[in-house]
C-alpha cells in the first residue's frame, strides 16, 4: 500500500497516543478499596477476646466530644502557624498552643497538594490517586465512604460554609450550606466575608452537631501574591480572630452543660510554594498545621514540644472515633493517640484495636499475601496482648502491672497501625506493569516505524510503500496466537488488578493484533532496508559528510532534550533547556545568515578589496562577532549602495536573530517557572499586582493593537473586521471580570464573569474558523490557486489567535504579540530568502513551539495550568468545552506554532512540492522520540523519590501533547491530500 | 620545517596550561582563604590577568606571524589602543550575549563581566595577539578553510572549545545537587577554562594527525 509521508505520520501519532494512553492507564495506579459490599454496615468488631472468658464489650466506643467545629483554611502552611508569622499574626491561636488545652500536629499532604483530592484525603482518610487531579475540575459526588456520610447517617445536623468543592462532593449531606466559589482569584476579602457573616448567627444556636468552615481567602493571596506578600498578615489576624470568637462561644456554651465538651479543629488542606501557588511537593506545600482545641485535653504545662509530624489523612479516623462513629471503610489513617489519652486504658485499647481491625481488614482485601505482611503479623500480636490484659481487667486486677502492660499493648497497636498505613499507602504505587508494558510496545514500535521509514518518507515524492503483505504471512498469525496465549497466562496468574486484562476480548484482541501487525511491517522494513537495498546512494542519512554545522546542532539539541529528561531537575527546569536551545539556534541562524550573505557576494568582495586599501579577502564570519559584522556591513553599505541586491532585506535578515534574542530574553523574566527560580520576582506578578492595574491596561491594549496590525495582513476584509471587533471583545472581556479597565471607568466595582462579552469574541472566532474552512474547501473543490487556500489557512489561524487571546491572561498577551512578530519576521527575512529545507524549518518551529509553552508561564507540574481559562464564557462547568478550552489555552504556544508551519509550507509548495509531507513527518518524529524515551524512562525511574511529584506531571503533559500533536498532523494529512491531488490533475 | 613548528606551538600550549594550573595553586600560598569555588571573582581576576599576560608574552618571543612591514612607534601605539578598545568590546559582547542567554541581569553584574572577560581572554585576546585588531583577517581566519597557519588552525579550536565549553557549562546550573561548582558562573567559567585547556592540548594533536592534509595558502 502506498501512503504520503503525511498519513503515515498522522497515523502513525494516533496509534501511539492510544499506547501512551494505554500505558497511562496503567501507570497511574488504582486507589486502594474495599469492594463495595451490599446490606448493612458490618458491625464494628468486638473486643479481642481473651482465652477462656468474652468481652460483651461490641458497641462502638461513646464520643468523646459533643459538637465539632472544623475550621478548614485553604493553604495554611506550618509556619503561619507555628512559626514567626503565627507568633506575630496570629497572637490568640498562639497563645492556646502554648498553655491551652490543645494538641498541635504538622499534618503532612500527600502531593498532588490541590485542594479537592485534599478535601477527600480529610474526610475519607483514603490517598485519592493520582489521576484525582485530573478531575479536580470535575469534581463530582465522592463516592467513597467517608467522615460525612457516617456523620449524617447516626443522625449528626452537619453545616457547612466556604469552598463550594464541598457542595459538590456532598450534595445531599449538608442540612444548611452555602458555597462561595474559587473563581475570582484576585478576590480575597469577599470570599471570606461570605463565610464569617454566618458565624455570629450559627454559633448561637444549638441544632448543629458538626460546622464545617472552608476559607479561601489565604490561598488567593498565595496565588496573587506569595506567601511573603503583605496581605499575609492582616489574613492570618482575620483568621485568629474567627479562632477566638468561635472558642471564646464554645467554651460560654460549654459552662452551663455537663455533657461532653466540644472540639475545635484548625488545619489546612495544603501550604504553599515560595511562589504561593501549590500542587507540587516541595516542604511549604506538603506541610499543614493541624490543632485539636477542646477542654477535654489536659492543660498543655512543661516545655514547648516542636509540633508531632502526622498524616493528614490521620484526622478522618481520629475524628470518627471521637465523636463515636464507625471509622470510614476505605481510611488508612491512624489514630492521633494524644486526643483520646485521657480516657482509660481499656478505651484507648479499644480505640487502637478499632483502627487496626479497619486496617486489617483493608489490606486482607487488597494484598493477596497479607498474612505476611509485618503489619498484619504485628497487630496479630497485639490483638493478643490486648486479649491477655483484658482477661486480667476482668479478673479484676488493678495492680501497677496492669498499667504496664496496658501500656506495652498501646506501643504494640501503635508499632502495628504505623506498619499497616504505610504499607497500605505503598499499597497505592503499585504499579499495572502488563498495562504498561503493552503501551510501551507500541509507543516503541511506532517510533522503530518512523525512524525506519525515514529516508523514504523526506524524499522528494514524501511517499512511500508501507508492506501490507507480512499480514496475511504466518508469521503474523503466530505471534498473534503467542500473544494472545501469553494475554491468557499472565491474566490469570495476576494477583493484583490489571487494566488490560478488565477490558473486554474483543478489544484486547485488537490491540493484540496491533501490535502483532506493527512487529511485522517493522521486520519486513527492516528486511527491505538492510537485506536489499536498493537505493542506497539515495539516503541522506548515510552522507552525513554533506551536514552543516546547523544541522549538527539541530541534532545535538534534540538528543540532548531527550535525554535531560532522565533527570528530575531537567524535567523541573525544562524551560531552561528550551530557553537555551532557542538562544543556541538564533545564534546559529546568525552565523547562516552571515555566510548566506557574504559567501554569495566573494567575487565582489575580492573586487572591492583591491578598490580599498586594508581590506582583506572576506569569505565568511563567526557568529561570535556580530557586532564587527555590522560594521563590517556598515562598511560595504557605504561602497556598494549602486548595488541592486535588497539591502534593507540583509539588514533585516542581520537583525532578525538579535531581536528575536532580546525578546526572547524579555519574554523568559514575563513569567519566572519551573520549581528553583520561581520565587523570583517577575514582570507577570507585577502586573497582575492591583496596583498596577493602570499599565496592566496600558499593555494589554497595545498587545491587542499589535496583534490586529500583525495577523490581518493576510486576511480578507470580512476577517479583519471580524478580528478587529473580536479584539476589542477581548478587552471588554478583561475589562469586566476585573483584569484591566477602561479609561473612562476608573471606578467601576462591579464584577461580573463577563459571559455575554466572552460569548461575543466566541462567535467571531467561529465566525473567521468558519470562512477560513470555507474558502479552503472552495480551493479543493474548485482547485483554485494556491492563494486561496493559503488565506483559508491563515483565517483559520488568526481565528486560533483570536480565541488564544481570550483565553491567554491578560499579562501573557505580550507573549502572543511576540510569537505573532517572530513568526512574521523569521518568516520574511530567515527562511524564504535562506530557503531551509521543509526539515530544518520544522524542527525550528518545534523548538520555538515549545519555548513558548513555557513563556507563557507553563511547567511540569500541574499546579500551573491555567484552569480559569475553562470557565471563560460558560455560566457553570461544562466538562467538553472546560477541557478542549484549557487545553487549548495551555498549549496554544505549541499549537500556534504549528498552524504557523502550516501556513508557511503549503506557501512553499511550488518550490518544493513536498514540503507539507516533510514538515508532518518530521514533527510527528519529533514528538514520538521524546514521548518513547520517556515513557522507557519513567519505567525505568518508577521507584524514584520524585516520581509522583516531577516525573508523573512531566507524563500527563507529554501524553496530552502526543494527543494534540496527532490531532495537528491529521489536520497536515488533509491539507496535504488537497495539494497533491491538484498536482496529479 | 612543519615539525618544528608544531613543536614550537605545543610548548607554547603547553606553557598556556602550566599557567592556568598555576593559578589555581600558587595565590593560596600569599592569599588567604584562596579557593577555586570561595573566592571565584579572585580566582576569575587572576586567571584573566595571567593568562593574557602569557599568551602576551609568548606571542612576543614566539613572534609566529612576523610582519613585513617595519612600523613606526606610533603606529604601534595605535594599534595598541585599537586591541584595548576590541578586547573591551569584545567583553561588553560576551557579557551581552550571556545575558540573553538568561544570567541576570543586575544582580552579580560583576560575576557575569569577569565570566565575559575570561572568555574573551581566552578567544578574543589570542586573536588579537595573533592577527591584529583586524576584524577582516578574524574573519577570514573563522571562516571555513581560511587558516593560513598552524598558528591559525591552533587558534579555530582553541576558541570554538572555550565557547563549546562554557555552552556545556550551562548545563549544570538547573540540576538541584546544591553544590558549591554550581553557583553563577562558576561551572560556566570553569566549563570554558577545561574547554580551553583541552583546546590548548587538541591543537597540537589534530595537527599533527592531520599534517599531510594541510596546506596552507600563501599570503
Amino acid at each position: 500500500m502506498r501512503l504520503r509521508s503525511a498519513a503515515l505520520a498522522a497515523s502513525c501519532l494516533l496509534v501511539q497516543a492510544l499506547g501512551a494512553g494505554l500505558f497511562l492507564r496503567g501507570f497511574f495506579p488504582a486507589p486502594v478499596r474495599l469492594r463495595p459490599r451490599r446490606g448493612a454496615a458490618p458491625n464494628p468488631p468486638p473486643e479481642p477476646p481473651a482465652s477462656g472468658s468474652f468481652s460483651n464489650w461490641t458497641k462502638l466506643p461513646s464520643p468523646l466530644f459533643k459538637r465539632t467545629v472544623i475550621v478548614l483554611i485553604d493553604a495554611l502552611r506550618d509556619d503561619f502557624v507555628f512559626g514567626s508569622k503565627g507568633e506575630q499574626f496570629m497572637p490568640y491561636t498562639t497563645q492556646l498552643i502554648e498553655k491551652g488545652t490543645s494538641h498541635s500536629f504538622v499534618a503532612e499532604a500527600k502531593p498532588p497538594t490541590v485542594t479537592m483530592p485534599r478535601i477527600k484525603a480529610l474526610t475519607t482518610g483514603n490517598i485519592p490517586g493520582f489521576i484525582d487531579v485530573i478531575m479536580n475540575l470535575n469534581s463530582p459526588a465522592l463516592l467513597e465512604d467517608n467522615l460525612i456520610w457516617q456523620a449524617k447517617a447516626a443522625g449528626k445536623r452537619i453545616i457547612f460554609y466556604g469552598d463550594d468543592t464541598w457542595v459538590r462532593l456532598f450534595p445531599k449531606q449538608f442540612a444548611e450550606y452555602d458555597g462561595t466559589t474559587s473563581f475570582f482569584v484576585s478576590d480575597y476579602t469577599e470570599v471570606d466575608n461570605n463565610v464569617t457573616r454566618h458565624l455570629d448567627k450559627v454559633l448561637k444556636r444549638e441544632d448543629w452537631d458538626l460546622l464545617i468552615l472552608h476559607y479561601l481567602g489565604l490561598d488567593h493571596i498565595g496565588h496573587l501574591s506569595g506567601p511573603n506578600s503583605i496581605l499575609i498578615g492582616p489574613k492570618l489576624s482575620e483568621m485568629d480572630s474567627i479562632i477566638k470568637k468561635i472558642h471564646t462561644s464554645l467554651l460560654s456554651k460549654e459552662e452551663g452543660e455537663k455533657a461532653l465538651p466540644p472540639l475545635l479543629v484548625v488545619c489546612g488542606d495544603h501550604g504553599m510554594s515560595e511562589t504561593g501557588s501549590h500542587g507540587g511537593s516541595s516542604e511549604g506545600e506538603v506541610r499543614t498545621p493541624l490543632l485539636l482545641i477542646s477542654s477535654a485535653f489536659n492543660k498543655r504545662s512543661g516545655p514547648q514540644k516542636p509540633p508531632e509530624l502526622v498524616q493528614q489523612t490521620d484526622l478522618a479516623v481520629t475524628l470518627a472515633l471521637g465523636l463515636g462513629l464507625p471509622i470510614s471503610r476505605n481510611s488508612i489513617g491512624k489514630l492521633l493517640l494524644p486526643v483520646v489519652q485521657q480516657k482509660t486504658m481499656r478505651e484507648q485499647l479499644r480505640y487502637l484495636h478499632l483502627n487496626g481491625f479497619q486496617l486489617s481488614r483493608l489490606l486482607q482485601e487488597n494484598v493477596p499475601a497479607y498474612e505476611k505482611d509485618p503489619g498484619f503479623e504485628q497487630f496479630k500480636m497485639a490483638e493478643k496482648s490486648h486479649g491477655n490484659w483484658i482477661k486480667l481487667y476482668l479478673e479484676g486486677n488493678t495492680s501497677e502491672t496492669l498499667i504496664n502492660l496496658g501500656k506495652k499493648v498501646i506501643k504494640q497497636y501503635l508499632e502495628a497501625l504505623k506498619t499497616l498505613s504505610s504499607s497500605l499507602s505503598k499499597q497505592m504505587a503499585q504499579y499495572d506493569m502488563y498495562s504498561m508494558i503493552v503501551g510501551t510496545v507500541i509507543v516503541l514500535e511506532v517510533l522503530l516505524l518512523l525512524l525506519l521509514s525515514t529516508p523514504k518518507a523526506l524524499s522528494s515524492k514524501a511517499q512511500l510503500e508501507v508492506p501490507l503483505s507480512p499480514l496475511c504471512s504466518l508469521l503474523f498469525y503466530l505471534l498473534c496466537l503467542m500473544l494472545c496465549a501469553i494475554h491468557v497466562v499472565v491474566c490469570t496468574s495476576m494477583e493484583s488488578s490489571c487494566y488490560f486484562c478488565s477490558l473486554s476480548w474483543l478489544t484486547a484482541i485488537g490491540v493484540i493484533m496491533l501490535v502483532s501487525g506493527l512487529l511485522c511491517v517493522i521486520l519486513s522494513a527492516v528486511e527491505n532496508g538492510f537485506v536489499n537495498p536498493k537505493q542506497p546512494t539515495k539516503n541522506p542519512a548515510a552522507s552525513t559528510s554533506s551536514w552543516s554545522e546547523f544541522d549538527v546542532l539541530i541534532l545535538a539539541g534534540t538528543v540532548g532534550h531527550v535525554s535531560s529528561l532522565g533527570a528530575s531537575s531537567f524535567v523541573e527546569e525544562e524551560h531552561q533547556t528550551w530557553y537555551f536551545l532557542v538562544n543556541t539556534l538564533c545564534l546559529a541562524l546568525c552565523q547562516e545568515i552571515c555566510r548566506h550573505y557574504f559567501l554569495a557576494k566573494e567575487c565582489d568582495l575580492q573586487l572591492l578589496s583591491a578598490a580599498k586599501p586594508g581590506t582583506e579577502e572576506t569569505k565568511g564570519v563567526s557568529c561570535h562577532h556580530r557586532k564587527d559584522v555590522s560594521l563590517f556591513q556598515d562598511d560595504l553599505k557605504m561602497v556598494s549602495t549602486t548595488k541592486d541586491i535588497s539591502d534593507s532585506g540583509k539588514w533585516m535578515a542581520l537583525v532578525t536573530p538579535w531581536v528575536i534574542l532580546i525578546c526572547c530574553r524579555l519574554l523568559r523574566s514575563l513569567n519566572q517557572t519551573g520549581v528553583q527560580w520561581a520565587h523570583r520576582p517577575d514582570l507577570g506578578h507585577w502586573l497582575t499586582s492591583s496596583e498596577h492595574k493602570a499599565e496592566l491596561s496600558l499593555l494589554a491594549a497595545v498587545s491587542l493593537v499589535m496583534i490586529f496590525i500583525l495577523v490581518q495582513r493576510r486576511c480578507s476584509l470580512v476577517s479583519k473586521i471580524a478580528m478587529a471587533l473580536g479584539l476589542l471583545g477581548v478587552y471588554s472581556y478583561r475589562a469586566a471580570i476585573g483584569n484591566v479597565e477602561f479609561p473612562w471607568q476608573r471606578d467601576s466595582k462591579d464584577i461580573s464573569k463577563g459571559i455575554i462579552e466572552a460569548r461575543f469574541v466566541y462567535i467571531f472566532v467561529l465566525g473567521i474558523i468558519f470562512t477560513g474552512t470555507k474558502d479552503l474547501l472552495k480551493s479543493q473543490v474548485l482547485s483554485a490557486d494556491t492563494k486561496t487556500k493559503f488565506t483559508g489557512l491563515w483565517e483559520i489561524y488568526s481565528g486560533l489567535v483570536l480565541l488564544a487571546a481570550l483565553l491567554l491572561r491578560p499579562h501573557n498577551l505580550p507573549v502572543l504579540v511576540f510569537c505573532l512578530l517572530f513568526q512574521a519576521m523569521i518568516m520574511k527575512y530567515v527562511w524564504k530568502p535562506l530557503e531551509f529545507d521543509a526539515a530544518q524549518v520544522t524542527i525550528m518551529h518545534y523548538w520555538f513551539g515549545q519555548a513558548f509553552f513555557f513563556f507563557q508561564g507553563n511547567s511540569n507540574s500541574i499546579a500551573s495550568v491555567d484552569v480559569s481559562a475553562g470557565f471563560v464564557g460558560l455560566e457553570n462547568y461544562v466538562e467538553i468545552p472546560a477541557i478542549f478550552l484549557t487545553g487549548f489555552a495551555t498549549y496554544s504556544g505549541p499549537l500556534l506554532w504549528a498552524i504557523h508551519l502550516l501556513c508557511y509550507l503549503s506557501s512553499e509548495v511550488h518550490r518544493n512540492p513536498a514540503a507539507v509531507g516533510h514538515g508532518c513527518f518530521c514533527y510527528a518524529l519529533l514528538r514520538s522520540i521524546p514521548v518513547a524515551v520517556y515513557i522507557i524512562l519513567v519505567t525505568a525511574l518508577r521507584y524514584h523519590l520524585f516520581i509522583w511529584s516531577v516525573f508523573s506531571p512531566k507524563l500527563l503533559y507529554e501524553g496530552v501533547h502526543v494527543l494534540i500533536t496527532a490531532g495537528v498532523c491529521v489536520f497536515f494529512t488533509a491539507m496535504d491530500q488537497n495539494h497533491l491531488r491538484r498536482v496529479q490533475d | 620545517m612543519k615539525d618544528t613548528e608544531i613543536k614550537r606551538l605545543l610548548s607554547a600550549n603547553v606553557i598556556c596550561i602550566f599557567s592556568i594550573i598555576i593559578t589555581t595553586v600558587l595565590p593560596s600560598l600569599f592569599l588567604k582563604n584562596f579557593s577555586l569555588l570561595g573566592t571565584h571573582l579572585t580566582w576569575l581576576c587572576i586567571c584573566s590577568a595571567t593568562v593574557g599576560t602569557v599568551n602576551v608574552v609568548l606571542h612576543i618571543i614566539l613572534n609566529p606571524n612576523p610582519s613585513s612591514r617595519r612600523s613606526s612607534l606610533a603606529h604601534k601605539v595605535a594599534r595598541f589602543l585599537r586591541s584595548c578598545v576590541y578586547f573591551f568590546m569584545s567583553c561588553i559582547l560576551f557579557h551581552g550575549i550571556i545575558v540573553l542567554y538568561g544570567a541576570p541581569l543586575i544582580e552579580s553584574v560583576l560575576e557575569t563581566f569577569l565570566f565575559a572577560v575570561l572568555l574573551s581572554t581566552f578567544t578574543t585576546l589570542h586573536c588579537l595577539c595573533l592577527l591584529g585588531p583586524n576584524i577582516h583577517v578574524w574573519l577570514r581566519v573563522f571562516s571555513k578553510n581560511g587558516a593560513m597557519s598552524i598558528w591559525d588552525n591552533n587558534l579555530q579550536i582553541t576558541s570554538m572549545c572555550s565557547v563549546v565549553g562554557a555552552w556545556l557549562g550551562a548545563f549544570p546550573i538547573p540540576l538541584d545537587w546544591d553544590r558549591p561548582w554550581q553557583v553563577w558562573p562558576i561551572s560556566c567559567s570553569l566549563g570554558a577554562t577545561l574547554g580551553y585547556v583541552s583546546g590548548l592540548l587538541f591543537a597540537p594533536l589534530w595537527i599533527y594527525w592531520n599534517r599531510k592534509k594541510l596546506t596552507y595558502k600563501s599570503r
